[in-house]
């Protein structure tokens, strides 16, 4: 589509299936369903070339750019107002184009566990999932086989898994090991995690190469992206129409008829098809039903329960960090190799599900270091020396709870240049999150100091952020009047539309929720194709 | 310690021959807000671009490392090409040997290393944050200053000088986070 002529973006007659978003949600249900029918994707963001990666991946290292600039986020396009307790982040936590945030994800791909899909029965908080782990173990097996999952099973908090990960695990680093005497010391359990990035040749990509930018940037391929399954599904026929933001979903009261897009030359199109999946992220996918408000639906498409953009959650960062008098080896490779969940299935009404995460990538890295000093030559390679080397850290996720008043709307008087009124973030965090990140932090800094380390810095309740995983704002019930969609994503109230997402997660874990919404997502194909 | 040809090919394959993707029109404005108003002459050739950026790594590497030369004749083989990245180095070496010349009398190549030294921090590039749309010192810090020491501690020859054989950037595999201090 990029080739020499003008792109087409006219929409596709007879489509059978309309899938909004190109990341990893929407990709996938593409892929699904393109043998056996005509599907079209649309995006608001572009097709990135891939001979470009190199070039982003500089853009990642030199200081000249921020975050965003890495993937070209921000502008009219990508307008947001913040307005809640906490300060949200939005541009630096999303990638808008063909493969979404998948581009420039971390790719860590842990299945929740069985009581995260149980949190008020096991728990005694928050909403109990319309499915539990039984139902989505299947898909999580298949959704490790399409990303590509590298890992092992030695990890015995993990729920039951019925197969290896099609790839073997990274080996631990050199630090791991240094972790591994402290933490027997206090008898934490560290053990491998499963990443999706090659450990070998997979999938026709290669294996890791070690470029060390993985967040936000694998120039090799070897980190899953969701360009594979675009690809994937365009092979087999599906057609994908790049900087096409969706305006609104034209509906009646019981169906989906139609989303109209607006593409580059200012003109709008009509894209109808019979089958919808809204597969836009957990900000765009409630205000993409919002901004489809009608006489049907008065507050918002899909939207008779009241609970679209209710409930916005993320994971919350814990961490602890600080220096050895010995070298650690750190920043080699941008993703890391131990991690801890043996914490994570103590939680209740006031503890939170956390796990920990030994970082591969503790301290500076030089090449940054060097580009924003003020010195050069023997000076600065002297600052180099003394800066890098010895930096120890270990991170963590911990869980917040879903509450009504987090929650995205639609701003009152900030338009994009669309016209659209844009999102609007009010993002809050209980207590029982901010205990537990105490908590969490308390054995961070025990594992550094029987480490020996001399602890320099701490993320606590204070210092937390969120982790870039937005979550909730369709959530899923059984009940019309209790969530968005039901426990096949299909929305309650229109019977051809369907929610790929996170967006539709009732509660969240603390796990990284990609091969959740993956899982999720080739479950939500299978009932597409059942209705088609 | 030697910088090779293996290590400029290494810098390459790390950032790529065009430089970073996309930058804007004036990106590649030869004045900068803070510069002279005159006419800027000239694009520097291809051989006065090596010359200087040779000239400049003589002062900002470490005075222990050889091979400057092959090095950087490697690894501006691909950078010079066709790029708005490259136009932007273009025009930053120019503005440098303007300054070079209006200052000292002569470009910067030809200046002894305490001179050049000394001019790139009257510039103000050693405490500029380099900036490809920016001021001069901002220009020169990044397409000069930053240009090389993005190329020598991308690379392995420059990252061993740290401590770090895989620095990041570099495709150093998946062996040597594994590994121990030797």
């Amino acid at each position: 589509m990029n080739g020499g002529g003008p792109t087409d973006r006219s929409p596709v007659p007879d489509a059978d299936v309309c899938v909004v978003g190109a990341g990893p949600a929407g990709a996938l249900v593409a892929d699904q369903l393109a043998a056996d029918h005509e599907v079209v994707v649309l995006d608001a963001g572009p097709r990135f070339d891939p001979a470009d990666r190199l070039e982003r991946q500089e853009r990642a290292i030199r200081p000249a750019y921020d975050r965003p600039d890495v993937w070209d986020v921000g502008g009219e396009r990508d307008a947001h107002e913040n307005a809640g307790e906490w300060f949200y982040p939005l541009n630096h936590a999303r990638v808008k184009g063909v493969g979404g945030s998948t581009l420039h994800w971390q790719g860590m791909v842990m299945r929740l566990h069985e009581d995260d899909f149980d949190s008020g029965s096991a728990r005694g908080v928050g909403p109990d999932w319309p499915i539990d782990y039984g139902d989505l173990r299947p898909y999580y097996a298949e959704a490790e086989r399409e990303l590509g999952v590298a890992g092992a099973s030695d990890n015995p908090y993990a729920p039951p898994r019925e197969e290896p990960h099609p790839m073997g695990a990274f080996e631990p680093s050199y630090s791991d090991s240094l972790f591994a005497e402290a933490c027997e010391a206090l008898g934490i359990d560290m053990h491998s995690v499963p990443n999706a990035r090659n450990s070998e040749p997979y999938d026709g990509r290669s294996a890791c190469v070690g470029y060390g930018t993985c967040q936000p940037v694998c120039p090799s391929g070897a980190k899953y992206d969701a360009t594979v399954h675009v690809e994937r599904a365009e092979e087999q026929g599906a057609t994908v129409i790049d900087r096409a933001p969706v305006q609104r979903l034209e509906h009646g009261p019981e169906r989906v008829r139609a989303a109209v897009y607006a593409t580059p030359d200012g003109t709008e199109h009509r894209q109808a098809a019979d089958a919808f999946v809204v597969a836009a992220g957990g900000v765009e996918t409630p205000r993409l039903l919002l901004l489809s408000e009608s006489e049907h639906y008065p507050d918002g498409l899909a939207n008779s329960s009241g609970h679209v953009g209710e409930f916005f959650m993320d994971h919350l960062f814990a961490g602890a960090g600080g220096t050895l008098e010995e070298p650690t080896r750190q920043n080699h490779v941008g993703f890391y190799t131990s991690a801890c969940d043996q914490f994570y299935d103590e939680a209740d009404e006031s503890q939170a599900p956390f796990k920990l995460e030994f970082f591969n990538y503790a301290g500076p890295s030089p090449v940054g270091m060097a580009l924003s000093g003020d010195d050069w030559g023997d000076p600065l390679l002297e600052r180099l020396r003394e800066g890098y080397g010895n930096h120890v850290a270990v991170g963590g996720l911990v869980e917040q709870l879903p509450d009504a008043d987090s929650r995205v709307t639609l701003a009152e008087d900030r338009t994009d240049g669309h016209g659209n009124p844009v999102p609007r973030i009010e993002w809050t965090v209980g207590e029982r999150a901010l205990d537990t990140i105490e908590r969490a932090n308390e054995i961070q800094i025990g594992i550094l100091e029987a480490l020996g380390a001399d602890v320099e810095w701490v993320a606590g309740p204070d210092a937390t952020g969120p982790a870039y995983h937005h979550m909730g704002t369709t959530r899923m019930s059984a009940d019309p009047e209790a969530g968005v969609v039901d426990a096949d994503c299909r929305t309650h109230d229109l019977e051809n539309c369907w929610i790929a997402s996170s967006s539709v997660f009732p509660t969240a874990g603390a796990m990284n929720p990609t091969l959740t919404i993956a899982a999720l997502a080739l479950r939500a194909a299978e009932d597409v194709r059942d209705a088609l | 310690m030697e910088l090779t040809r293996r290590d400029a090919a290494a810098a390459l394959a790390a950032l790529g021959a065009g430089g970073a993707v996309a930058f804007g029109a004036d990106r590649v404005r030869r004045d900068a807000p803070d510069g002279p108003d005159r006419d800027p002459g000239p694009e520097p050739s291809d051989d006065r671009i090596r010359a200087t950026l040779v000239a400049a790594a003589a002062v900002v590497y470490p005075s222990d490392v050889s091979g400057i030369e092959g090095f950087l004749e490697g690894f501006l083989a691909g950078r010079l090409d066709g790029s708005e990245h490259a136009a932007g180095l273009r025009n930053a070496v120019g503005d440098l040997d303007d300054r070079a010349d209006s200052w000292y009398g002569g470009r910067f190549a030809s200046l002894p290393a305490a001179e050049r030294d000394r001019l790139l921090r009257e510039i103000g590039a050693d405490t500029a944050e380099e900036d490809p749309d920016g001021t001069t010192a901002e220009r020169i810090r990044y397409y000069v200053v930053n240009e090389l020491l993005l190329a020598l501690y991308a690379s392995p020859t420059g990252g061993e000088l740290v401590g770090i054989e895989n620095p990041q950037g570099h495709p150093g595999g998946t062996e040597s986070y594994q590994r121990g201090p030797r």
